[in-house]
């Protein structure tokens, strides 16, 4: 007689973004057609998207801890073309091997960032806005410090991978000339994906990633509860800065091409796509699969104004500020309305007697 | 050492910048008992325990724990834990996002691995056997307070502790959840639990412990057992002052007859947490609501402030209609309300003793008429002097001062602005002995030399009988009963409460 | 109970006092003795005459006040919501950009730029700021938004609105009266925005002097609900310090329409929020809201914008400097934590305590 206990502020907020998210590409759908009919749409929307859901996800985690992260897009940008310039100047032949310890170098640049932001905000208790922006303007100087000029990676054995497509062929779709043409799945969609599912796991059957949200919850309960509050806490930036840095290698396996400006702003993006998903900025309350749907419900709203006859930045812009005002206030309505029922009944259950 | 002991403390210290909040301190708890440990605020029981479980580093001395090898070194929470110290703060110290089940194992399971199933198996077993009416999986914010803080405790018996500390655990409780608190702990003790109990029930204390020691001042007045320490003598001890003194205290204070006009009259007032309801009180009456814990006591008297969104009724002040649907409203209408939870609705804790005075008088001056500093300072001097105040300076944040200073604090802000009519709730909650009959003493005056009127809510009945010429009961957010004179007994009160016709 | 948070705010931390001040001065010390040593002429002051003949003061000094103006600004306007919110806005650079469309759009609007256009535009941009600020302040107030994720959605769609407004990349304004007030005034050495940071400065001063504004914003910051049992509403007191908020925005916008003689909305007070957010954490400010001192956050954006004139100077390429300001506001911060703060006083009590006790033997 196991009964079901009501959603959690978590799982509605989530759920509200999920249903969002099938109304919208529904009536994409229904009202564009085209491309959004084909299965391959879905795809593309993972493979130009994929290092913005795998920031999302580090955000999610450490907006879950109570903390924000505004350095991401910068890490992302300076892993990038860090990334760009080894594979241009490596001597090493053999691509697995160049490959490998390109890899290695942005998961190092991540983590650097995350274990030096993570001891500034946990160890000295440094309010994490703003070691966070010092953190982005580190490492947005550092890139130009490296180059101020574009780098494109002419790496042989990267761009290979770059080219490397998982292609499914009972979800691709007929050309008008009769070839049938089989949905490409790039590699870092997977690894995105991968990292959701990850990190899902992380928050949800770790005892990390259960700290986190107590910690997110009550941060002096969580101490007295005998969590290492610190070490959660530092751990939640460490974390969040080694997704940047896979998040820099996925964007660079993408674009193969350091530049200044990569991922310029796509901090706010993440924290935009954490919130649509049900993060809340004040801790404890978040989850990842939202956050990804986040992400997607901001890329599908780009997709449409690009594909409709508004299709101007500004309008982009417009759309996804309009977007995100809706789901702000949307989630600002039902969270109190849930919060005044919920006291009603409290109130109502103190004087009940048995 | 003895042997029986769990606990041993010995010359414990500890110096925060300007006081000395421990000063060579000894206890020793021993197995299976429910030791007392009393004091007035800022005696030094909360440092103590703090201490001991590990939120506080102490200066100087050593604590031996059953079990441990050695001295016992506790720099964490954790490290309490670990040796079998755990707590149930009066504060809720869960996580209110996480699931019942979860907030009884996070911090304490062994592995990396979360195991839910078993959690929650174990949390529902632990649960039922407890009495407590939750569900292992749900979200611990959805539960009440009283069912939290039961929760906390199943956390702590579950932790197999050897030491249980119970700071101010009853506070929010009614008196059927104190009594299964209660069983709950003879229960334990029958285990061979040691169980420190830290309250300011004095009843509580004769009722359950076996033992007292009792701080002052960072001091260790002495160690006693309850057969050989009366009541009064416990107060006694607290206070450091002779018996006498008290007995003069106590009878310092003499109820007046109240004057004939009514000043505040409701007719159907409701408001959005409590249901509508008719009172009035005239001129320079002490009158009381009481009823249990959630009976609707507080939320009536914060339907006449204004300060919960008001839904209906008639309001006459001075017999003059009035609207009031806001604190300011009230305020201008005359009226003064002390609230109950002073820090989350009183103090202003960042902000000094000064600022806190002047703030409702300031209000109601207006945002366009700020008062002269030297006029503020006046005000506030006027009021640290009058109410013998506590505190540094008249600079000094107020969230640096003892409980019950910080409620004089507050106290002042409402007499600075003479009220006509002024709202007591449980003004005397968490505060010692001496402020507590200080406070009473005052609203008595008040009524008699100022003519003011007053309700008074406060959980010890004893003190309300002690103050009100009028008791309004309430019981299920509905007004059962109003006594006056003769049926001012703690038996009616009682009576009344619990449901005339049943008796107690 | 999911409301019921206490805030963790270390003891140690007493924003609003005097002792706040102390690290952005001794900052700001330590930059002026840096340059001093560095290039004793950094500071020299001297008259020259600029592009349009005027005879102008010009030197560092007065070209790191001058630059600083918008920010200075800014920053004392996102105390203000700091304070009364516990949290800060981001959307003041976009809103910035909405401010400047306004006035160009209106001074456009007749055939000359006239002081009467000039005006007009400018309480045009005024109301139009405190408009959207007050949006803003909406959601804060009244919604119960995280102050920086309400303003997100300006943050996101703020350039693109005032793109909208003006319909064109970058109109030009080439006016007297627009150089005066971007750069100086003939006959006046000093550069015009200066004084406008004295003017935004002295009405907030009488602003504090003459109403409750202080014991208000604070009271709301600190103790939300006690202060709405003492009489005080707080969402009034948020939307207020919005308006304000947008009053010194609109201002700086002016600043920086004007100083360039041209509006772009792309780059107009572009990334400010974030100068603005850390002046006012260099200043001592208590970012999670209550005491506050405004005098800290105008230290604050004067010691960024010395910063980065200094960097300047030392010939660090202009899209290198950030990497710089971010390991000095790092310095900065990391003097300034609570942590290492109880570790200093607790090492001076040590070494008081120490010559106490010497004493005491010297006297025995």
């Amino acid at each position: 007689m196991k009964r079901r206990e009501p959603l959690s502020n978590t799982q509605l907020l989530m759920t509200i973004a999920i249903g969002i998210f099938v109304a919208m590409y529904g009536a994409a759908m229904a009202f564009l057609g085209g491309g959004f009919l084909r299965f391959q749409q879905v795809f593309d929307l993972l493979n130009d998207n994929a290092y913005l859901i795998i920031i999302s996800c580090a955000l999610t985690i450490v907006m879950i801890g109570g903390g924000i992260n505004i350095s991401v897009g910068g890490v992302i940008s300076l892993t990038v073309m860090a990334c760009a310039l080894y594979l241009n100047g490596t001597g090493i032949e053999n691509s697995f091997l160049s490959i490998t310890v390109t890899l290695l170098l942005a998961l190092g640049i991540g983590l650097a960032f995350g274990i030096g932001q993570g001891f500034l905000v946990s160890y000295l208790e440094i309010q994490p806005f703003i070691v966070t922006l010092a953190g982005m303007f580190l490492s947005r100087g550092l890139t130009t410090i490296l180059s101020v000029n574009p780098v494109k990676v002419t790496h042989e054995g990267f761009q290979a991978l770059v080219k490397t497509k998982i292609q499914i062929p009972f979800l691709g779709y007929v050309a008008q000339n009769g070839n049938q043409i089989p949905a490409k799945l790039e590699i870092g969609a997977v690894v995105a994906i991968a990292v959701v599912v990850l990190s899902y796991l992380l928050l949800r059957f770790v005892k990390l990633g259960r700290n986190i949200y107590a910690l997110g919850g009550n941060q002096q309960s969580a101490l007295m509860l005998g969590i290492n509050v610190r070490r959660t806490r530092f751990m939640s930036y460490v974390l969040s800065g080694l997704l940047s840095g896979l998040a820099g290698f996925v964007f660079l396996m993408h674009k193969p091409a350091g530049n200044s400006s990569v991922a310029m702003r796509s901090e706010m993006d993440a924290i935009a796509a954490s919130i649509i998903g049900g993060t809340l900025l004040t801790g404890g309350v978040g989850n990842v699969i939202g956050a990804f749907f986040g992400a997607m419900i901001l890329a599908t709203i780009q997709k449409i104004i690009a594909l409709s006859p508004l299709n101007e930045s500004w309008w982009q812009e417009m759309a996804s500020g309009v977007l995100l005002g809706f789901f702000i206030i949307l989630q600002s309505v039902v969270l109190s309305s849930r919060e005044k029922r919920r006291a009603r009944k409290s109130a109502a259950g103190g004087v009940r007697k048995e | 050492m003895q042997n029986d002991a769990v606990l041993t403390m010995r010359g414990i210290s500890k110096t925060f910048p300007g006081t000395r909040a421990l000063d060579r301190v000894d206890f020793t708890l021993r197995r299976g008992e429910i030791h007392a440990l009393m004091g007035e605020n800022g005696a030094g029981k909360s440092t103590l325990i703090k201490v001991l479980t590990g939120v506080y580093e102490k200066d100087g001395g050593s604590i031996w724990v059953d079990g441990t090898e050695g001295e016992a070194h506790i720099h964490s929470p954790q490290d309490a834990q670990q040796i079998g110290i755990s707590t149930v703060y009066q504060e809720i110290t869960l996580c209110p996002n996480l699931t019942v089940a979860e907030n009884m194992f996070i911090g304490r399971s062994e592995g990396a691995v979360v195991r839910w199933k078993d959690y929650e198996k174990k949390a529902t077993a632990i649960l039922k056997n407890l009495g407590i009416p939750a569900r292992a999986r749900q979200e611990l914010s959805s539960c009440s307070l009283a069912v939290q803080q039961m929760v906390a405790i199943a956390r702590a018996v579950d932790m197999n502790c050897k030491v249980l500390i119970l700071d101010e655990p009853t506070s929010s409780l009614d008196d059927k959840e104190v009594e299964m608190l209660f069983s709950l702990m003879r229960d334990l003790k029958s285990r061979g639990v040691g169980i420190i109990f830290v309250t300011h029930f004095l009843e509580q204390v004769y009722e359950v412990s076996d033992r007292i020691t009792v701080l002052r001042n960072g001091q260790l007045v002495g160690e006693f057992a309850v057969e050989d320490l009366p009541q009064v003598e416990l107060v006694a001890k607290m206070m450091g002052k002779n018996l006498n003194d008290l007995e003069d205290m106590q009878l310092a204070g003499q109820k007046h007859e109240a004057g004939e006009e009514v000043i505040y009259q409701a007719e159907g007032l409701s408001s959005s947490d409590s249901r509508p309801f008719d009172f009035q009180i005239r001129k320079g009456e002490v009158n009381g609501f009481t009823g249990l814990l959630g009976s609707g006591r507080s939320e009536s008297v914060r339907a006449i402030f204004g300060a919960d969104r008001v839904t209906g009724g008639k309001v006459r002040v001075r017999g003059k209609e009035t609207r009031i649907t806001k604190p300011h409203d009230a305020m201008k209408a005359g009226i003064g309300y002390l609230p109950e939870d002073r820090k989350k609705d009183g103090i202003i804790a960042d902000l000094s003793v000064r600022e806190n005075i002047i703030l409702a008088m300031q209000v109601m001056k207006g945002f366009f008429h700020p008062m002269s500093r030297a006029q503020m300072e006046a005000f506030a001097d006027e009021y640290i002097n009058a109410l013998s105040i506590k505190t540094a300076s008249r600079e000094t944040p107020v969230g640096s001062l003892s409980g019950g200073n910080q409620q004089k604090v507050i106290l002042a802000r409402w007499l600075l602005t003479h009220p006509d009519y002024l709202i007591l709730d449980e003004p005397t909650r968490g505060i010692d002995v001496g402020t507590k009959l200080e406070i009473q003493k005052l609203v008595l005056r008040l009524a008699a030399e100022e003519n003011m009127s007053i309700t008074f809510i406060s959980s010890e009945i004893e003190e309300m009988l002690r103050t009100c010429s009028r008791l309004i009961v309430m019981r299920d957010r509905n007004i059962v009963g109003e006594l006056t004179g003769d049926q001012l007994t703690q038996a009616q009160v009682m009576k009344t409460i619990a449901g005339g016709e049943q008796g107690v | 109970m999911t409301g019921a948070k206490p805030k963790t705010k270390s003891k140690t931390i007493k924003s609003g006092g005097l002792g706040q001040l102390l690290i952005p001065l001794t900052a700001l010390a330590i930059l002026v003795l840096f340059n001093l040593i560095r290039d004793p002429a950094f500071f020299s002051i001297e008259m020259a005459t600029n592009n349009s003949g005027n005879s102008v003061l010009s030197g560092n000094l007065i070209s790191i006040i001058d630059s600083a103006s918008a920010l200075a600004i800014i920053s004392m306007g996102m105390t203000l919501v700091t304070a009364a919110c516990g949290g800060q806005d981001i959307s003041v650079g976009a809103v910035g950009a909405i401010a400047g469309s306004f006035f160009v759009k209106v001074i456009k609007a007749g055939d000359t730029i006239t002081a009467g256009s000039v005006i007009l535009g400018m309480l045009a941009c005024i109301l139009a700021t405190i408009a959207f600020m007050l949006f803003n302040g909406t959601l804060v107030a009244y919604f119960r938004i995280q102050p920086m994720i309400a303003t997100l959605i300006l943050f996101s769609c703020g350039r693109s609105i005032a793109y909208w407004i003006n319909g064109s990349a970058t109109p030009q304004l080439n006016s007297p009266i627009i150089q005066a007030m971007g750069m100086t005034i003939p006959g006046i050495p000093i550069p015009t925005p200066i004084f406008a940071v004295a003017l935004v400065g002295l009405i907030l001063w009488l602003v504090f002097r003459f109403t409750n504004l202080r014991l208000y914003t604070q009271s709301v910051g600190i103790n939300q609900g006690a202060a709405r049992l003492n009489g005080i509403n707080p969402p009034a007191v948020k939307l207020l310090s919005f308006a304000l908020l947008g009053v010194c925005v609109a201002v700086a916008a002016v600043i920086g329409v004007s100083r360039l003689g041209q509006l772009n909305h792309k780059t107009l007070l572009v990334d400010i929020e974030m100068d603005a957010i850390l002046a006012v954490a260099i200043g001592g400010n208590n970012l999670g809201g209550g005491k506050f001192r405004l005098v800290g956050s105008v230290l604050g954006a004067y010691i960024i914008q010395m910063l980065t004139t200094t960097l300047y100077a030392m010939n660090v390429a202009p899209v290198n400097v950030k990497a710089y300001k971010a390991i000095v506001i790092i310095i900065i911060v990391v003097a300034g934590s609570p942590v290492i703060k109880s570790r200093l006083t607790a090492m001076v009590n040590r070494f008081r305590a120490g010559r106490v006790a010497a004493a005491g033997k010297g006297a025995e």
